[in-house]
């Protein structure tokens, strides 16, 4: 049992890893990837509603009639997504700003409903949370490396949130090589296509190897 | 902003699919057949077109009023949920020769971002209620016209010999990316 809630945890990583494996959650990941700030931040929000989703739905999997689940799904997913949208407008106000039309339209991301209907429905609560850990985590990493490479191309820098910690820029392009010039083109709505249809293409050469 | 305008943003300049991003799912979808790119993109102009409308009457008209904007999400999802499956119904039962055509892509169409996007869009920007009806009309349009021009491209790709690690997806994205680059032009004109 041990073994395959780990399974569970881990295929979210790298076998299953959203939006590469699963061609899922598109929208997002090219609307929120103009930096690795915003990209952790909506894959963190997204997580948090996967986790919980899997976790009602799966607990109250017996007591969904089949015929309406997909509305419960949707009732339930839109509840914790109003949990995120107003969490973050208490907590992270200059993210919820950035990421704007994108938190209300976690409720319609195919990855969080797709999980809740192809596993949290079937699956009990234990292998349901792993589930969407690891699901979620994948998504984050796509997301935080998609933003990371963006924004290092586009913009030169390379920005982690969390002002405890860090304040601005943490690294730069420009202390390795001074004669780097960014290309804009890559924070651009065209760059966000191109970079994520290269990724997918350089994942699938490294599976074919 | 005058309604000119305002249908030329949101056609060309805001388009809600190559600059927006909402919407891509059924974008890479629906993309690789001419006729199924025409038959999704009819059913959002549809869909959206409606949803735009009552969802901003339900906001402004009920909503505000009763100061409970926080649920806009959930009532949002679920009136279009409600109205895609009505929609469906009533094209079944009246006009069936259109409900063949849209068929499959209709209850799609729920869990299409396009379509919550341009509502909740429309809320954000404070429109009016004949600026919510154009603009939900002219994203829906734009949505149509970048589908339609993608799916025509893509089936010329299917024929190209693209190389391996390439293919499906990754070369679809690629190919996005161009079609948004001339959708890029636009910036500035309005």
């Amino acid at each position: 049992m041990a073994k395959s809630i780990v399974q569970e945890f881990t295929k979210g990583l790298w076998k299953e890893i959203p939006p590469f494996r699963l061609v899922l959650g598109l929208c997002p990941i090219l609307g929120v990837t103009t930096s690795l700030e915003n990209g952790l931040g909506m894959g963190l929000a997204t997580t948090f509603v996967l986790i919980c989703s899997n976790f009602l739905v799966s607990l109250l999997r017996k007591m969904i009639p089949s015929k309406v689940r997909i509305a419960c799904f949707i009732i339930i997913i839109a509840t914790f997504v109003i949990v995120v949208e107003i969490m973050m407008k208490a907590f992270a106000y200059d993210i919820f700003l950035k990421l704007g039309v994108f938190i209300p339209l976690i409720v319609v991301n195919c990855v969080i409903l797709g999980r809740a209907e192809a596993f949290a429905a079937k699956n009990g609560i234990l292998p349901s949370l792993a589930d969407g850990l690891g699901i979620g985590i994948g998504f984050t990493l796509s997301l935080a490396s998609l933003g990371g490479i963006r924004e290092i191309l586009g913009k030169g820098t390379l920005t982690v949130w969390g002002e405890p910690f860090f304040t601005g820029p943490i690294f730069s392009i420009a202390d390795i090589f001074p004669k780097f010039e960014p290309f804009g083109f890559m924070v651009q709505a065209p760059g966000a296509f191109v970079a994520l249809g290269l990724m997918l293409c350089l994942m699938n050469l490294m599976e074919s190897k | 902003m005058g309604y000119f305008e305002l249908i030329i943003s949101c056609i060309f300049v805001n388009n809600i699919l190559l600059a927006q991003f909402l919407g891509n799912c059924p974008f890479l979808g629906t993309s690789k057949k001419m006729e199924t790119a025409v038959g999704m993109s009819m059913a959002v102009v549809f869909v959206m077109v409606m949803a735009g409308v009552i969802t901003w009457v339900i906001y402004n008209w009920i909503l505000v009023p009763t100061n409970l904007t926080y649920l806009r999400t959930i009532a949002f999802i679920l009136v279009i949920a409600s109205l895609v499956q009505f929609v469906e119904m009533f094209l079944k039962k009246s006009i069936p020769a259109l409900y063949a055509g849209l068929g499959i892509f209709l209850p799609l169409i729920t869990t299409n971002c396009a379509v919550m996007g341009a509502c909740v869009l429309n809320i954000d920007k404070e429109f009016n209620f004949l600026e919510a009806l154009v603009a939900s009309f002219a994203y829906a349009v734009g949505f149509g016209l970048a589908l339609v021009l993608f799916a025509g491209v893509r089936e010329k790709t299917l024929l190209a010999r693209v190389p391996k690690p390439l293919q499906d997806t990754s070369i679809a994205l690629v190919t996005a990316g161009v079609i948004s680059l001339s959708f890029f032009a636009f910036k500035g004109m309005v």
